[in-house]
């Protein structure tokens, strides 16, 4: 049987960032896009703690800092989203176009 | 002999991640969305419990797990999620999308062949057990500039999340 090595997370995080950047990329719903966007720094988050595996606990702290922004990200998103739907009535992001006259 | 356990963890726990992360932006109802990436933070927590990172991933679950797919369910609950499932899902370019995606995917998988030599393949034995006493002393001491610019930014996030929520200041 093979071991799991570092190369199998990065494996798992690479697949999980593609996933987020399909959402990111395809959904309407600004709700879904924020949620791949947090897929996306999960998949950092898991490359990082792998990588301090090798080379120390500075990815772990990192992985912290990467959730602290996260968190900063999440709270000012959904802030604007429910500014916008209170003005517009929609949540999809193919109809925030107000800058274009 | 290798022991069998962690191999069938890792699988075990990939396999709920990835696939709670297909689920995550494929379901049409957003709350069925939040609760899969509930479910993909969790198997992450454990697959940092195999890297033995336990505070990591004892953040991942309280942070979260349990703080921001609160927000996320609450702000679900505040906008209108009938009319917007019955609308189109996907926009007009997801083929684009989707094809970006796979060419990035392609690129991951090129660079991990070619780059395989460039880290050590065999696990460095850390010292166990002094996790949470290494991050601290690393986060209070090493980073202490970075942590108050962390507390800085929380700051600014919360009243930023305040003023563009408030009806009128």
């Amino acid at each position: 049987m093979v071991p799991i090595t570092t190369l199998h997370y990065l494996v798992v995080a690479a697949a999980l960032f593609v996933l987020g950047v399909i959402g990111v990329l395809t959904r309407r719903n600004v709700v879904i896009v924020l949620m791949s966007i947090e897929l996306i720094l999960n998949a950092v988050n898991l490359n990082l703690v792998a990588f301090s595996r090798l080379y120390g606990l500075h990815g772990q702290i990192f992985a912290i800092f990467v959730i602290t922004d996260a968190a900063a990200e999440a709270a000012v998103g959904l802030g604007i989203l429910i500014a916008f739907f209170r003005n517009k009535e929609t949540v999809n992001v193919d109809e925030v176009d107000l800058l274009k006259w | 002999m290798q022991p069998v356990a962690t191999t069938f963890f890792f699988y075990f726990l990939s396999a709920v991640t990835v696939i709670s992360g297909i689920a995550v932006i494929t379901r049409r109802n957003p709350v069925h969305s939040a609760l899969a990436l509930i479910v993909a933070l969790l198997g992450q927590a454990g697959l940092y419990l195999m890297l033995y990172a336990p505070f990591v991933a004892g953040v991942q679950i309280i942070l979260y797990a349990g703080g921001i797919m609160v927000l996320f369910l609450f702000v679900i609950m505040l906008v209108n999620i009938e009319r917007a499932q019955k609308e189109e899902q996907f926009n007009k370019q997801w083929i684009v999308g989707i094809v970006a995606a796979l060419a990035l995917g392609v690129l991951f998988v090129l660079v991990y062949m070619k780059g395989k030599g460039l880290f050590p393949q065999t696990v460095a034995q850390l010292p166990e057990g002094e996790n949470t006493q290494g991050i601290a002393m690393l986060l209070y001491r090493d980073y202490m500039f970075a942590f108050e610019i962390a507390s800085l930014l929380l700051l600014v996030a919360i009243i930023g999340a305040v003023v563009m929520a408030k009806k009128r200041i």
